[in-house]
């Protein structure tokens, strides 16, 4: 009995939780056929924030894994996901908005973390818990970089 | 005096490694026995630069040496209430721990669980020294651990996970394979499946731990391969085990499976 009320006492935490304005919970987006096709936010994504939210380790991290020719000012590029040179000519935006939000949909068992899923993880990190590694409009920002990467 | 001059060079030393070119050479391989998880066992050391091989393998300038040389101090310094030191019952360590370092973690019939190194030297201490036990990654227990493991370099890892010790390999297993924290990967994401790859500056060797406790640049001491198992889980955001838990025996255990007939380095050299 006691063990029943502390649940709904948890139940309740986590629901009123959400409810705050405050929580980064993720925007609602809708998924057809492995791709994204609406915009996550209102604001068109800045390349110039992009590239900035790309390169940040506590954001993107993406040349973590991944080289770029436009970014070979920058220091060690990463050799354990492919080249980010040309991706917007193998996939449409839609398909990459996708890969950034959940990279697990598009590629089965990747290494590539999910930048817009907030739950569902194994023992995360309180700082973590219930957050996602980009905002929304970082992830719009990233895709319109990702579009000048001829 | 001489701890800070080794220091500053080794920090001398790291910074040159990160801007040093890549330079690659063949890497030693071992083959592994049939069903092994890796088509070949390699050691940490391979995908280190040269400089920082060359530090490892100078014995003067390899600066996990000061605790190689504290821990050697330690052996026969008697502590509790016993009066006993390491060295009344064991003697001569060149001699009685000259395999020790190869076979933990251990099976250990009195508490019914595999032990690691640091836990076999507290066991001594209170049960035949009478002395309290040293703290995980205190000064004392990371010289003792590195001076008894070094009398072990050069000899093949010859971990067992035969018998009892069978179940806990596999929740070790459970532990490599597990996807953890907010960037959601497991051990075998980076060293298993992308081990000879760069992630950033870093090159991802297979994680394997004959080189234990080991001196990294960036630690600027020796350190234990429970807090490295603690470094890696926190840099993929997630929630590490307590060094010297059930959960990094587990892995420790499974992990020096992977690498049997790895020569123990210790103390190895990192960046
Ligand atoms: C920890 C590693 C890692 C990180 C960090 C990472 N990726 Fe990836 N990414 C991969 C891997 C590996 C693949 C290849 C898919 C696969 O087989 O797993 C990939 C695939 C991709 C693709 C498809 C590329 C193609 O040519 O098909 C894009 C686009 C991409 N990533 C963008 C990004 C961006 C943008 C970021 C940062 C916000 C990022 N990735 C961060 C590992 C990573
Ligand atoms: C995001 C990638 C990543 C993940 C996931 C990861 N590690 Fe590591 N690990 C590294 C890097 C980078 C290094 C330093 C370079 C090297 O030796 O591979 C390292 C080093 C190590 C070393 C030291 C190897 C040596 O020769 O000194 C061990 C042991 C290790 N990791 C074990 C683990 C275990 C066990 C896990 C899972 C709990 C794990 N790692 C998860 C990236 C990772």
């Amino acid at each position: 009995m006691k063990l029943n009320a502390t649940r709904l006492v948890t139940a309740l935490a986590v629901a009123v939780g959400f409810a705050l304005p405050v929580c980064a919970a993720p925007v609602a987006f809708e998924v057809i056929d492995k791709t994204i096709p609406k915009s996550l936010t209102m604001e068109a994504g800045d390349p110039g924030r992009g590239k900035k939210a790309l390169l940040n380790r506590k954001q993107g991290n993406c040349l973590a894994c991944h080289s770029s020719s436009a970014l070979k000012d920058q220091p060690f590029h990463g050799e354990v996901g492919p080249s980010l040179d040309g991706v917007s000519g193998r996939w449409k935006e839609a398909e990459l908005r996708m890969i950034l939000v959940d990279s697990k949909v598009v590629f089965e068992d990747t290494i590539m973390p999910s930048f817009y899923i907030a739950d569902g993880y194994t023992r995360i990190a309180k700082k973590f818990m219930g957050k996602t590694i980009l905002t929304a409009q970082q992830v719009e920002d990233i895709l319109a970089y990702l579009n000048q990467l001829k | 005096m001489k701890k800070i001059l080794m220091l500053a060079v080794a920090t001398a030393i790291g910074l040159a490694i990160a801007a040093s070119a890549k330079a690659e050479m063949k890497r030693v391989a071992i083959k592994p026995p049939n069903g092994h998880a890796l088509s070949e066992i390699i050691s940490g050391y391979e995908y280190r630069s040269k400089e920082t091989k060359v530090l490892q393998d100078d014995d003067i300038q390899n600066p996990g040496f000061i605790w190689v040389e504290q821990g050697e101090e330690l052996w026969s310094q008697t502590d509790g209430s016993a009066g006993k030191s390491c060295a009344s019952c064991h003697d001569d360590a060149t001699e009685s721990m000259a395999t020790v370092g190869t076979v933990y973690p251990k099976w250990d019939d009195k508490v019914g669980k595999p032990v690691s190194l640091e836990q076999r030297i507290n066991t001594c201490r209170k049960d035949n020294m009478g002395a309290k036990p040293w703290k995980w990654e205190s000064g004392p227990l990371l010289s003792m651990t590195t001076y008894v493991r070094h009398q072990s370099r050069g000899k093949p890892v010859n971990v067992s996970a035969e018998g009892p010790a069978a179940s806990w390999a596999e929740r070790g297993k459970k532990l490599y394979y597990q996807r953890v924290g907010q960037l959601d990967m497991a051990c075998s994401s980076c060293h298993e499946d992308n081990y000879g790859n760069r992630i950033r500056a870093d090159m991802l060797s297979q994680g394997q731990s004959n080189g234990f406790p080991t001196y990294r640049f960036k630690w600027q001491k020796i350190g234990s391969i429970h807090r490295r198992f603690k470094g890696c889980m926190k840099n993929i955001r997630a929630t590490p085990y307590k060094v010297g838990s059930d959960e990094f025996v587990a892995l420790e255990l499974y992990l020096a499976t992977r690498g049997v007939g790895l020569p123990v380095e210790t103390p190895a050299v990192r960046n």
